[in-house]
């Protein structure tokens, strides 16, 4: 009906977020988790979103995602409204989120068993992304014989054998140490890289933040809100020099006092 | 940091394995508490008390066995047990997935649960004899009954505590309601379900002797009402030891279908 109406004026952008609210009642209390967000992304673009908590960013991801409904407003998906989730949007799971009875190749093949994909196509894809995230000597092994971080890139891989336009990733490297923490922003970034994907990446690390966006949105929170929008104009590919550049100190400087200066 | 064997690449070395070899000692242990409850039974039965020496009730046990009553009464019990709790299982299992699965099943179901849990199994006795004859009927219902109500709580709190994310993990790689039962509600359950045939089996062993003690022609609690008329100590000992055996053995079985199935449980 109006759908097709919608398609036509929404598709410039991959994901459009207008004006949503989210409201949660608990028991005579309303919270507004979301006040009003609006936001643009484009295709192949890596955003990070950063905030103190209660800033409503796991709220807005889960929405995207289709795991939750806004109370006002819609989201947009190359300009579909988004009514549930869809294997098109991947999402990453703070708690990994691996099915716990099933091996390393069991979970990678999980999504595309689904979707009915013939035995030899589900194999060769799920070989692929296990050999990308380099769990290649684990792939019979079940998830409680790995650590964290391959728990993670387990859980990478089998989000990227659906083969979505778009991650939506849920601090996902928040349980990890610092230096698994690292490796596996600088792994993200290669996949990346070589998997061009469109990126949501929610974190609380600041870091983390300008280390992976073009792009990073600072959020204020009662209401959740975006506070500022802030422009990495870092090169790709983000090395240890980039790192340790007094460029990104300054990019990282900024999204600090934004986060914690609001 | 996993300190779980299966993940190390390095795999520890030989002697270092052997040394690590907890489980005989422990199996030794077992043995000889066995051995050490046996002696403390003898010497008990010399002091005069009215209690048959292990001897005796052994002897008692053979003679049970050449005449071919002993094995009549195991396959009356077994039969009853199985029976009763096979179909027990059978009908928690989806009853329970239910409970936990919808909650317009689990407001139908769960105060008739909870009721028929607080009643003893063996208070329905009488009325199951009024109402279904002395015949193996009212026997199987009642042992029925007990692993039901054991089986069923178990399965519908193995529902309930599916984690949510893993749910929303299934639902994100497009997996529909029907997927996500198969695939996530009844292998994440699964634990909880064995959990709950180990506790209905227990009381489906619990409630045949007492059921057998009130109604029955054959079977171990009937030999041991019996037994009891006669002044019979040595066949009540045996018909104890036979109860015993048969209950951990039963028991021992479940546990390790439960260790196959839920291998990949993360032990904390």
């Amino acid at each position: 009906m109006n759908q097709r109406a919608k398609v036509s004026a929404m598709s410039d952008h991959k994901i459009q977020v207008q004006n949503i609210n989210k409201t949660f009642v608990l028991g005579n209390e309303r919270f507004e988790a979301l006040g009003d967000v609006s936001l643009k992304v484009d295709e192949n673009e890596f955003i990070t979103v950063v905030g103190p908590s209660g800033c409503g960013k796991s709220t807005l991801m889960n929405i995207l995602a289709g795991l939750d409904e806004p109370t006002g407003g819609a989201a947009f998906v190359d300009g579909r409204e988004v009514d549930g989730p869809s294997p098109e949007r991947g999402v990453i799971f703070q708690q990994y989120a691996l099915f716990p009875w099933l091996t390393v190749r069991q979970n990678v093949e999980f999504g595309l068993k689904t979707a009915k994909a013939p035995a030899e196509e589900r194999r060769r894809t799920a070989q692929h992304f296990i050999d990308m995230v380099g769990l290649t000597d684990f792939a019979d092994a079940l998830p409680k014989t790995l650590s964290g971080g391959m728990k993670q890139r387990c859980a990478i891989a089998r989000a990227y054998s659906m083969n979505p336009s778009i991650l939506l990733m849920d601090e996902p490297f928040g349980a990890l140490d610092a230096l698994t923490r690292v490796r596996m922003q600088e792994h993200l970034l290669e996949t990346w890289e070589k998997e061009k994907r469109t990126i949501v990446f929610i974190t609380h690390d600041v870091d983390e933040a300008a280390f992976l966006a073009n792009r990073v949105i600072v959020m204020a929170a009662r209401p959740g809100r975006i506070h500022r929008v802030i422009d990495v104009d870092l090169p790709y590919p983000r090395t240890e020099e980039v790192r340790l550049s007094p460029e990104f100190a300054e990019v990282r400087n900024d999204i600090w006092t934004s986060v914690y200066h609001q | 940091m996993s300190a779980d064997p299966n993940a190390t690449v390095v795999k520890p070395s030989r002697s270092e394995s052997t040394k690590r070899r907890r489980p005989p000692a422990i199996l030794t242990l077992n043995i000889a508490t066995v051995f050490l409850g046996i002696g403390v039974w003898w010497a008990i039965s010399l002091t005069g008390l009215q209690i048959p020496s292990p001897a005796s009730v052994v002897a008692s046990g053979i003679d049970l066995a050449q005449r071919g009553i002993l094995l009549t009464d195991i396959i009356a019990s077994l039969r009853r047990v199985l029976s009763g709790f096979l179909l027990g299982s059978a009908l928690a299992v989806p009853v329970g997935f239910l409970m936990g699965w919808y909650g317009w099943a689990r407001g139908l179901l769960e105060p008739w649960v909870q009721f028929f849990r607080t009643i003893p199994p063996l208070a329905i006795i009488p009325l199951a004899i009024v109402l279904m004859g002395i015949g193996e009927e009212p026997k199987i219902f009642v042992i029925f009954l007990a692993a039901f109500l054991a089986c069923v709580i178990s399965t519908f709190q193995g529902v309930v505590q599916v984690d949510r994310t893993l749910i929303n993990a299934a639902r994100v790689l497009g997996a529909k309601d029907g997927t996500i039962f198969v695939r996530i509600v009844v292998p994440a359950s699964t634990p909880f379900i064995l959990v709950g045939m180990r506790v209905g089996l227990g009381a489906a062993w619990a409630t045949v002797v007492a059921a057998e003690l009130i109604a029955a022609q054959e079977g171990l609690g009937y030999r041991m009402q019996q037994a009891q008329i006669y002044y019979d100590l040595p066949t009540i000992f045996v018909g104890i030891l036979v109860i015993g055996i048969f209950g951990l053995l039963m028991d021992r079985t479940l546990l390790m279908i439960e260790s196959k199935l839920t291998s990949w449980q993360e032990r904390r």
